[in-house]
């Protein structure tokens, strides 16, 4: 918390002795849509030296100026520290009922670097599930379940933090819609995290993310270049790095592009809960458990038993061997007799 | 009963997070009205109808939508009340970024869409900085790294807003947001109250309805641009 205090202190400095304690501070500014203070100008008097006409303008209120300030530097507090999600050690999900009514009986509990599987027809409960922990339920959704935070039920101010979420959610379906270089996005991303060495963290990413791809791309490439595994991977590096969040949600990582084995094990190295919606046999199998779906609840959990493992060494070898038709087929090559 | 206004950009999916937030609530027996504002025409008053809302539309035809608004608010929560609503949602038009129907004490609500690009929160004005609640729409469509980058540019230009993901295709997030718009305080009456903030001016001699164009016709409230 900024206090007070502390809050008029930090309004009280000029300009260039606040950029120098909170680089980001200039943000609060530019997202106004004002210009920055000189330097030697405190936050305090640039607020008060302003036209009115040019507040009325912008849609601002004077006084206003110094609690939106206030609240800015607290996010900015928040977020430099916000890795509180880091010492979540357990996340419990509490069952509560079918569409019928029918009692879900477990209390689930998940940890850091568990891959929970989750499997079910469409219409089964499985995003009303994702909600709920979203929403960090407390026995006030339609399913009834409680969500709890290392055992206890967590703050309720959590629910609406952003800073806080508990899922990050990589879909299938998901687009860039800006037009920015694969560099100048992640930077983009890295700055709203206020991560401290940009350049670096940026360069971490997209060299992870080229590990994962099948196909290399460049720092320079456009992101609406990129193809579907190239996306996945560099969401999949992106989330692993800089997201706050303990969960990474992710549906159906798809056959081409991508190196689906070491996209999950990245996520379980950076100590993330990975909740993954698909029916791949090898990825499935790669689940410690899998939850499955029926009629808007969970009606059984399945721990992966050593014997379903056991399949997994012939899938993988049927995976490679369609990975090498499938080369075989992009570099026009015939097809003889497989088996 | 309780008031809500719900402002937003034009196609940002004010009025498909509203349906399914109050689906929630009617499931939990909240009788529900609603007054749509629009300029030309609306089709949404059928699909308020489809989902057994009371519903009242305000088409503002050639006045600036949200002067005509909050000509009629009054008039609106009447008319809700008359109706029996438990809660009366009133989903403004939303058109040029620096409007906003909000009123203090009354629950404000902006829904701004992922779609729009990690650059909108800037641009919109009091409808988004000054509102309570913030929807985030059609989070589904874009990548993680967007959708955390505008909910922090969100943050950014109003710390202190309850920032929500609303998906208004699936529901998803309905169900909470219903629960949010429970929290509204109740609204007796509008008389005296004051708006959040001030519409934007607009007498000029367009307003009334000028169509020439150059310096002889250009009367009244008349700004222009620096070029040096």
């Amino acid at each position: 918390m900024v206090t007070d205090k502390e809050n008029a202190e930090l309004m009280s400095l000029p300009t260039a002795e606040l950029l120098r304690l909170a680089p980001f501070a200039g943000d609060f500014f530019s997202s106004l849509g004002l210009e920055l203070p000189d330097e030697g100008v405190s936050t305090a008097d640039y607020f008060a030296s302003l036209d009115a006409e040019l507040l009325e303008d912008l849609g601002l209120e004077r006084q206003s100026l110094s609690g939106r300030f206030t609240a800015f530097m607290e996010l900015l507090e928040n977020l430099k520290c916000g890795a509180d999600n880091a010492c979540i050690e357990s996340i419990t999900i509490r069952g509560g009922h079918d569409k019928s009514g029918r009692a879900e009986e477990f209390d689930l509990t998940v940890k850091p670097g568990e891959v929970i599987c989750i499997v079910g027809p469409t219409g089964s409960g499985k995003s009303r599930f994702l909600a709920d922990i979203e929403w960090m339920a407390q026995g006030d959704t339609p399913t009834g379940r409680s969500i709890l935070i290392n055992g206890a039920a967590p703050d309720p101010s959590r629910r609406f933090s952003i800073e806080h979420k508990l899922v990050a959610q990589l879909s299938q379906n998901m687009n860039f819609v800006m037009d920015l270089t694969v560099e100048e996005f992640i930077t983009m991303h890295a700055e709203s995290r206020m991560v401290d060495d940009i350049p670096t963290v940026t360069a971490a990413i997209i060299e992870l993310a080229n590990d994962l791809a099948g196909e290399k791309f460049t720092p320079q490439t456009p992101v609406t270049a990129l193809s579907g595994g190239q996306s996945r991977a560099l969401m999949i590096a992106d989330t692993s790095c800089l997201s706050t969040s303990p969960i990474v949600l992710i549906d159906e990582i798809e056959n081409a592009g991508i190196d689906r084995k070491r996209a999950v094990h990245t996520l379980v190295d950076k100590r993330k809960i990975v909740l993954m919606a698909t029916h791949d046999p090898i990825l499935a199998l790669m689940g410690d458990r899998r939850l499955v779906f029926k009629n808007g609840g969970i009606a059984t959990i399945i721990d992966t038993s050593q014997e379903e493992r056991a399949n997994l060494v012939r899938f993988e070898e049927m995976d490679a061997m369609l990975g090498t038709v499938r080369n075989a087929l992009r570099n026009g090559e015939l097809i003889g007799k497989m088996c | 009963m309780k008031l809500i206004t719900v402002a937003g950009p034009p196609s940002s999916g004010k009025t498909a997070v509203t349906i399914k937030a109050i689906a929630a609530l009617q499931r939990d027996g909240v009788r529900v009205g609603v007054v749509k504002f629009d300029s030309l025409s609306t089709q949404d008053q059928s699909v308020y109808e489809k989902q057994g809302v009371a519903v009242m539309s305000g088409l503002s035809g050639n006045l600036c939508p949200d002067h005509f608004f909050v000509s009629n608010v009054s008039d609106c929560l009447a008319w809700g009340m008359e109706k029996g609503s438990d809660l009366l949602v009133i989903e403004s038009a939303g058109l040029c970024n620096r409007c906003a129907p909000h009123i203090q004490g009354v629950l404000a609500v902006c829904v701004i869409d992922n779609l729009s690009g990690v650059d909108t929160p800037k641009k919109i004005g009091p409808m988004l900085k000054m509102a309570d609640v913030v929807v985030i729409t059609k989070g589904d469509i874009v990548s993680q790294a967007e959708r955390e980058v505008f909910s922090y540019r969100v943050r950014q230009v109003n710390a202190n807003a309850t920032i929500i993901n609303v998906n208004g295709l699936t529901g998803q997030g309905g169900h909470e947001l219903g629960k949010l718009l429970l929290n509204a305080p109740e609204t007796p009456d509008l008389e005296g109250r004051l708006l959040r903030f001030s519409m934007p001016a607009a007498l000029c001699s367009y307003c009334l309805g000028q169509r020439k164009i150059g310096s002889d016709f250009q009367m009244g409230n008349v700004k222009k641009m620096d070029f040096t």
